[in-house]
């Protein structure tokens, strides 16, 4: 079990840069997750750490070693990578094993461990097929059972779970988090779905063009996202973000619509301040039929034309029209709408969020 | 006749043609082959004959019998032609299929500079007619001092297949998935045991393609070894044809009889080989 710590870590492929100069710390059985969009250099991050990718600057520390030019069999990693990458011609049981084979492992110790990641996976009844025998999510465990079998300082996760169907992405997900609780290493996981980083990770890395955005607990990302770009990544549906100019202690909207500033953002900003103005939606909903309806302590309420409405059985998403905009938000114990119809709606101001326009960075702190 | 027993007529007798089909076409690429056989086991003037005599009248081993018979009895130096075709085949086999696995591997995986132009400038040495290299090369080889030699042989093969071995070879390594050999290497393998126990494996039935059509082209080819040979000392077994023409006659039989024993090592090892050719051996690898 082990500690990584990244510092200053860079990427370069001749004059482009893909990472740069990240620094991170991750504790002893921490389970990370990286997120952000296709090319913000989350994979390319990993490989490094794997060593399957030189760097171009700064340190890996993997459990107090610095491992920056060692290959890969010398880290004590594993990796389960986004296409399995199972060995065609080689049973299940001699994938499992041949990690072990090339290590010159005993034959019964093998056997054994073999048996140990085989019963923890439920792969007993494969262990005699061929990769190509098998469906989706067993060959997902096989590859997660090839990396239990290493027994390795940090396992490394890249994207395992996209190739799978919905269905059997959220019962693989449960899998992941079991088996963690189960191995207690470290793990370090890379996907671009944040929902799978929200419920597996007890810290969120969310990176965007070769920097870290924040780095956080899932509730931290959530509740107090340090960027524009963190608002608008993390949450499902994103968060509302609409630029507006400061005014008179009011918000003033690119359509001439406006909303009182949030009380505590009332000493962070002065008139003529640019500024994104974010809320979820939870945080903006029919009148009577939000989260903290009844308790909340800096609402505005105005009256809103429904344009769309997505029913999704337990709650509805509404878009309501703001500012010649669509505003998405949640409306729980849902009432038929119908589009055109005008419905109170309420803004949980204490909840909102606040960005310089200019640099994205959270009014907050 | 209801619908269904139409259709189940039509769908047999499509088959029936179908098969016959298969069988005259067989037949037409067979034809060839059949005709040497044929010809090996029967007179001359049968051969020769007009209207020809499609079905034998008689039938003998002669021909066999006389080729192995030695010098003066009707008899060529069969063995030794045999012996210098399997080491000039083998080796130069050997020696492409070695560099050509080295070479394809590097076009597979790796970027470097100038990487499209050497491979655009192997393929285009493969549009010079073999023939129209033979007296250059004959020039060289003579002032070298390596005509009628094993190596000059070789080595002329060599080069006469390396460029289709990597090709070939190549195109096997772009289909093995690139995350096997980073997955075996996080496994404990160095970069040489991850492509031998990895990448290799499953390259196999293009290196062994490969092989097979190396091994072809020097067992059968005879522009540059008639130009390249001399004496038993090298003569390979396409070349030691030429010994059944004399100044005004060709042994049709003796010709057809030599072709035969050719014939069959090529045809052996290609059935051996087939087995190894099997292809969709990395399904299941990745996604799919």
């Amino acid at each position: 079990m082990a500690t990584v710590s990244l510092k200053n870590l860079t990427k370069r492929y001749g004059n482009i840069g893909i990472v740069h100069g990240i620094d991170l710390e991750i504790a002893d059985r921490e389970f990370i997750a990286l997120v952000g969009p296709s090319g913000c250099g989350k994979s390319t991050t990993l490989r490094m750490i794997a060593g399957l990718e030189d760097i171009s600057g700064g340190d890996i520390d993997i459990g107090g070693r610095v491992v920056n030019d060692l290959p890969p069999r010398s880290r004590n990693i594993s990796m389960v990578f986004q296409s399995y990458a199972l060995y065609p011609h080689m049973t299940v049981r001699e994938n499992l094993g041949f990690s072990l084979k090339i290590a010159g492992a005993a034959k019964d110790d093998m056997d054994r461990r073999v048996a140990e990641a085989s019963a923890i996976l439920g792969l007993d009844e494969l262990l005699e097929r061929r990769p190509s025998q098998l469906s989706g999510g067993q060959r997902q465990r096989v590859a997660m059972g090839r990396a239990i079998v290493r027994d390795p300082d940090v396992f490394l996760f890249d994207e395992p779970l996209s190739n799978l169907d919905a269905k059997l992405r959220t019962q693989m997900r449960t899998e992941i988090k079991k088996l963690h609780a189960k191995v207690k290493s470290t793990v370090i996981y890379v996907t671009h779905d944040q929902v799978e980083a929200m419920t597996l990770a007890d810290r969120i890395v969310i990176m965007r063009s070769g920097h870290i955005e924040q780095v956080g607990t899932p509730d931290e990302v959530f509740s107090r996202p340090a960027t524009r770009f963190v608002a608008g990544f993390i949450g499902s549906p994103p968060m509302n973000l609409h630029e507006a100019t400061v005014s008179d202690g009011r918000l003033v909207f690119s359509g001439g619509d406006s909303l009182p500033l949030p009380g505590q953002f009332k000493s962070k900003t002065s008139a003529g301040d640019k500024v994104v103005f974010g809320i979820r939606p939870d945080d903006f909903y029919p009148t009577g039929h939000g989260l903290s309806s009844g308790g909340e302590t800096e609402v505005h309420r105005v009256e809103l034309p429904v344009s769309i409405t997505e029913p999704l059985g337990n709650e509805t998403l509404v878009f309501a029209e703001f500012n010649g905009t669509d505003w998405v938000s949640r409306m729980l114990n849902p009432k038929p709408l119908k589009a055109g119809d005008r419905i109170g709606m309420s803004f949980d101001l204490s909840r909102a969020h606040l960005f310089s326009a200019e640099t994205g960075k959270s009014l907050r702190n | 006749m209801d619908e269904n027993a139409s259709a189940r007529l039509t769908r047999r007798a499509l088959t029936v043609a179908h098969r016959v089909g298969l069988f005259l076409a067989m037949l037409l690429i067979c034809l060839p082959g059949i005709w040497i056989v044929l010809s090996s086991l029967r007179p001359t003037v049968e051969i020769m004959a007009k209207p020809p005599v499609w079905i034998p009248q008689q039938l003998s081993f002669d021909a066999y019998v006389a080729m192995f018979s030695g010098i003066g009895k009707g008899g060529i130096p069969v063995l030794d032609y045999f012996r210098n075709s399997l080491i000039i085949s083998v080796s130069s086999t050997a020696i492409a299929v070695a560099i050509g696995m080295a070479g394809g591997y590097a076009f597979a995986r790796y970027r470097f500079r100038g990487k499209s132009g050497m491979f655009l400038g192997l393929m285009l040495t493969r549009t010079v007619p073999g023939i129209a290299m033979s007296l250059p090369l004959f020039f060289v080889y003579a002032r070298l001092g390596i005509i009628d030699t094993h190596f000059g042989m070789i080595l002329a093969y060599v080069a006469l297949n390396i460029p289709f071995t990597i090709w070939l070879i190549d195109g096997f390594f772009r289909q093995v998935p690139k995350d096997l050999a980073e997955a075996a290497q996080i496994d404990g393998c160095t970069r040489w045991q991850a492509f031998w126990q990895v990448e290799f494996p499953l390259a196999r039935p293009g290196i062994a393609s490969a092989a097979i059509f190396a091994f072809l082209t020097c067992w059968n080819e005879f522009a540059l070894a008639s130009q390249l040979t001399r004496s038993v000392n090298s003569k390979t077994l396409p070349v030691g044809l030429l010994d059944y023409t004399a100044e005004f006659t060709i042994d049709w039989r003796g010709m057809c009889a030599l072709a035969v024993v050719m014939i069959i090592p090529a045809l052996t090892l290609t059935y051996i080989v087939q087995k190894h050719l099997v292809g969709g051996l990395t399904s299941g690898a990745v996604k799919g």
